[in-house]
């Protein structure tokens, strides 16, 4: 399919009526155009009022029988979904290798356009910037740097950098979607029974590096939710990705 | 993203933000929550998968599956992203498609010579869209569609045909039947006042 079959399979899609293949390609669409995945949460809302229409009466017995079901079921855990699973890999990248490559991601898009904002802003913050700058780049380059790969959900992607010397990490998200007026992501340490506040994330869309406040201190890995403008204590909705740091 | 508690929270089943929160608490593990999210879906699962599948046995099994999926996979509900019932239908719809082409998959040769054998199943569904309120509502603006539209709509939907199946049964070509299920939606969503 072409973009603009893309764009006009909105309706087929929230109809379950495309191809597994066709179904695939235009997720992976869906993922980068904004006004689609706008698009396929109305019409998926509008088919829902079709299908409510259709209510049909239930036999009392089937609750039963549900209920009797479910009670040995056990659940999935509550920062799985489908998409936004993790499929982390971990491995010690060849320090040259890595240092290349680390190397074009910050001079290239993210920390470039983050400098240049920083210019614009007052001095002060321009020298904050450049510190946070400065550590980003510090544990990007680490020779103990360590790097696991990700997918969040909706097709974004994460990859996150850990330092264990310097007992840092950095995280970098290319794709993730807009958020509304008055939400922003939210990054966590995960210590295993508690996700510990590690730093708002304003980096939606095009590749954006952090480094995530606070030290790792133990923490096994990372995660990331939208939370309401300012963030929040801790978190109030599901993981948009959730990673493990590297060992 | 709490809901605030409303003195008005009516006895079941609930509906919309209460809804939202009884599945939200259904994802902690809450049984009691899931019986409230059971009476407010079941029907409207059931009646959904029926129209698909139409063999009642099977229509209560997967229907069942739908329901037991929704425990299963309450963490997945994202309620930015839409209503829980827009959520739970659109679980109960794949999962009867799911059924379909299963089956299909498995009879291809025969079930394409049956495919063309058939009348289309949509009177028979705006049949079954009446009485009551939204029935009603939803009646009108399947009506306020051009034929084309609410013939590819209501195949799509409550037939569970693929766009390639209805653009064969309806004798149009691929593309303008993508079209038409696309701008039938949206003149629906309009017609209808859903705002996701």
């Amino acid at each position: 399919m072409n973009s603009a079959d893309l764009h006009t399979a909105t309706g087929a899609y929230v109809l379950h009526a495309l191809a597994p293949a066709e179904e695939a390609e235009f997720e992976r669409h869906l993922a980068a155009c904004e006004a689609c995945a706008q698009e396929v949460e109305e019409l998926a809302a509008t088919t829902a009022r079709l299908g409510l229409a259709v209510a049909a009466p239930v036999p009392d017995r089937m609750k039963e029988q549900v209920l009797q079901r479910i009670a040995t079921v056990r659940q999935e855990p509550p920062r799985v979904s489908a998409r936004g699973r993790v499929r982390s890999w971990t491995r010690s990248l060849p320090k040259l290798a890595l240092a290349a490559c680390l190397a074009a991601a910050v001079t290239s898009g993210a920390l470039a356009v983050w400098q240049h904002r920083a210019a614009e802003d007052a001095r002060s913050q321009a020298r904050q910037a450049e510190q946070q700058a400065a550590d980003l780049a510090s544990v990007l380059a680490a020779p103990d740097a360590k790097v696991s790969v990700g997918e969040l959900a909706d097709g974004a992607r994460g990859t996150v950098v850990v330092s264990r010397t310097q007992d840092r990490a950095a995280f970098i998200a290319a794709g993730l979607p807009e958020l509304g007026d008055g939400k922003v992501y939210q990054l966590w340490f995960n210590d295993g029974d508690a996700m510990r506040p590690a730093g708002l994330f304003s980096g939606a869309g095009a590749e954006r590096a952090v480094l995530l406040d606070g030290r790792i201190d133990g923490a096994t890995g990372m995660g990331i939710t939208v939370e309401p403008a300012g963030g929040s204590p801790e978190p109030t909705t599901e993981p948009v990705g959730l990673m493990d740091f590297p060992a | 993203m709490r809901a605030t508690e409303r003195a008005d929270a009516s006895p079941p089943p609930p509906r919309g933000k209460d809804l939202a929160e009884a599945l939200t608490a259904v994802a902690r593990g809450d049984q009691e929550a899931f019986a409230e999210v059971y009476d407010a879906v079941s029907a409207p699962v059931l009646g959904l998968v029926r129209s698909v599948l139409r063999d009642p046995a099977q229509s209560e099994e997967v229907a069942q599956e739908v329901l037991v999926e929704v425990w299963r996979t309450a963490a997945r509900f994202r309620p930015e992203k839409g209503s829980a019932m827009t959520w739970v239908m659109t679980l109960a719809h794949r999962r009867a498609v799911d059924r379909v082409r299963s089956v299909q998959a498995s009879t291809e040769r025969e079930h394409k010579a049956a495919l063309l054998e058939q009348t289309p199943a949509y009177d028979e569904v705006t049949e079954q869209v009446e009485s009551r309120l939204e029935q009603q509502r939803v009646r009108r603006c399947l009506g306020a569609l051009t034929t084309l539209q609410r013939e590819a709509v209501t195949l799509a939907y409550y037939r569970g045909l693929t766009y390639r199946e209805v653009a064969q049964l309806l004798t149009l070509p691929l593309g303008t039947v993508k079209t038409r299920l696309r701008d039938g939606l949206i003149r629906l969503r309009d017609c209808l006042g859903v705002t996701a």
